[in-house]
């Protein structure tokens, strides 16, 4: 697994509450991890603290899975 | 139009004294104070080291991990006040009508801490604008009740009240005036408060309005004393489930007493010193009683605001003493604040039920810490000093008051 992969994931388990093996690339944030409109944005914001990136709104609201923020995150991390 | 009458049917708490109704109650009766050195931050720089925190206290041992970053520690202590009350009144939430039941809840401040540490963020993290989504609604005082009644799906009137120190006071009277003019059939109302923080004590600190009694913690809130010197912070949580009589007896609940009364007035005078001759709140006891008729004469007991201050408990036991005449001297007065500190805007909440409990007990928790009463104070007022009194409690009032002038009564009846 990449840095990048593993530190979305850190961030996922922490901020839902959620068990590290049910975040797997194709789980969805809100319908399969239990996250509601402000879980969402707050996930958008940790990882852009954590990788020290700015997420446009309407780059965001494309970001619906784990995998959507680890390809996100690999293509736009300095 | 009629009016209904209005009972209280359950109970809960969180309290300096315990994280039940029954550890408060027991601890009230035997003059514990819960006062101890401050443990939720570092006090080592300010005036005040102490505060009446609520003890040993574990989020997750009540919320999941991801609830509680979504509650201000003033709507965990909502939360769980709430449940205990709703667990007490027995009450079906499948079988009551939803939209007649409401909640209405006090809280002078809010989420003190979180508004703290969100604009920490943003000043230490290079003035970027990276506020949590939950900030405000884990911040604005009205989530309270929001949340609670989420929680059991309560769709009738749903509000917060602020009013400082008077806030949960003024949430049980409207959640009173609302069942008897017949909009809903039940309430959770009560409050909760959580501003034993930096920006809490310190700004408290500021108005010279916290007792500095740092060597000792436990004596440090003594109303009516000689040597008070302010109040001491607490925090926690109480609920009350106000319910239509009518409804509780069909629902064969148990019925702890009436409220037969609740007063609203200000003082109209200063933003934080009492009127000196205690007029607003001679006004709003004297408005409390006139609810239901009560004649001075059939109160048995008054639970002061008694904060612990040089001016406000002078000035409270003036009007006291105005309205009620004779009968001053012969009821029990109490400061219960100089066991559980003073809960701002859950403070009323907790003295209220230190009303139902005395009136079902037949007993009058004390004022403790009272060494030498202040040569101000009438010394024929029975203020029940340092021990808790046997009495039969037929009427008990209790009066909270609230920066900004704000005073708020209610006043509860034993079922004949």
């Amino acid at each position: 697994m990449s840095d990048v992969a593993s530190r979305v994931k850190a961030i996922i388990v922490d901020k839902l509450g959620v068990d590290e093996n049910e975040v797997t690339p194709q789980a969805s944030f809100t319908n399969d991890l239990g996250a509601d409109s402000l879980d969402t944005v707050e996930l958008i914001m940790e990882f852009e603290k954590e990788f020290n990136i700015a997420i446009p709104d309407d780059q965001a609201e494309k970001i619906g899975t784990v995998g959507d923020a680890i390809n996100y995150i690999t293509e736009n991390a300095k | 139009m009629e009016l209904k009458r209005v009972v209280v049917t359950g109970l809960g708490a969180i309290t300096p004294l315990g994280g039940s109704v029954d550890e408060l109650w027991n601890n009230l009766v035997n003059g514990v104070s819960g006062a101890a050195p401050i443990t939720r931050f570092d006090a080592t720089n300010f005036k005040t080291k102490f505060a009446c925190e609520v003890k040993n206290y574990n989020p997750t041992d009540f919320f999941d991990r991801k609830e509680v970053k979504k509650l201000d520690l003033f709507a965990q202590f909502a939360m769980i006040a709430a449940e205990q009350a709703i667990q007490d009144s027995g009450l079906n939430l499948e079988t009551i009508d939803q939209d007649m039941a409401g909640v209405i809840w006090g809280a002078g401040i809010g989420g003190l801490q979180t508004f703290q540490e969100e604009v920490k963020g943003y000043v230490n993290g290079g003035a970027i604008p990276r506020f949590s989504p939950f900030f405000i609604p884990k911040m604005i005082a009205d989530i309270a009740p929001g949340h609670i009644s989420i929680k059991y799906g309560f769709r009738g009137p749903n509000f917060g009240v602020v009013s400082a120190c008077a806030s949960s006071t003024n949430a049980i009277a409207d959640a009173y005036n609302l069942i008897r003019l017949g909009k809903a059939n039940i309430f959770i109302t009560g409050g909760s408060e959580a501003g034993v923080n930096e920006a809490g004590v310190g700004g408290f600190n500021a108005l010279q309005a916290l007792s500095t009694r740092n060597d000792d913690p436990q004596t440090a809130s003594r109303p009516f004393d000689k040597d008070r010197d302010g109040f001491v912070i607490g925090e926690g949580g109480a609920a009350i489930i106000l319910e239509e009589y009518e409804h509780a007896v069909k629902r064969g609940a148990k019925i702890y007493c009436e409220m037969i009364g609740a007063g609203m007035s200000a003082d109209a005078y200063h933003l934080t010193a009492p009127h000196p001759e205690g007029l607003g709140a001679a006004n709003v006891m004297k408005s409390a009683l006139q609810d239901n008729n009560t004649p001075v004469e059939a109160v048995d007991y008054v639970n002061v605001h008694g904060t612990s201050t040089p001016l406000g408990d002078v000035a409270e036991l003036k009007a006291i003493q105005k309205l009620f005449g004779e009968q001053a001297y012969k009821m029990n007065i109490s400061s219960t604040k100089s066991m559980t500190g003073h809960l701002l805007g859950a403070t009323g909440a907790v003295e209220a039920i230190a009303c139902i409990l005395a009136i079902q007990n037949g007993i009058i928790p004390p004022t403790i810490n009272n060494f030498e009463l202040d040569p101000e104070i009438d010394p024929k007022l029975n203020l029940t000093l340092n021990k808790a009194q046997k009495r039969d409690v037929n009427v008990a009032l209790s009066n909270t008051f609230g920066f900004g002038g704000h005073n708020a009564s209610v006043v509860f009846k034993k079922m004949n």
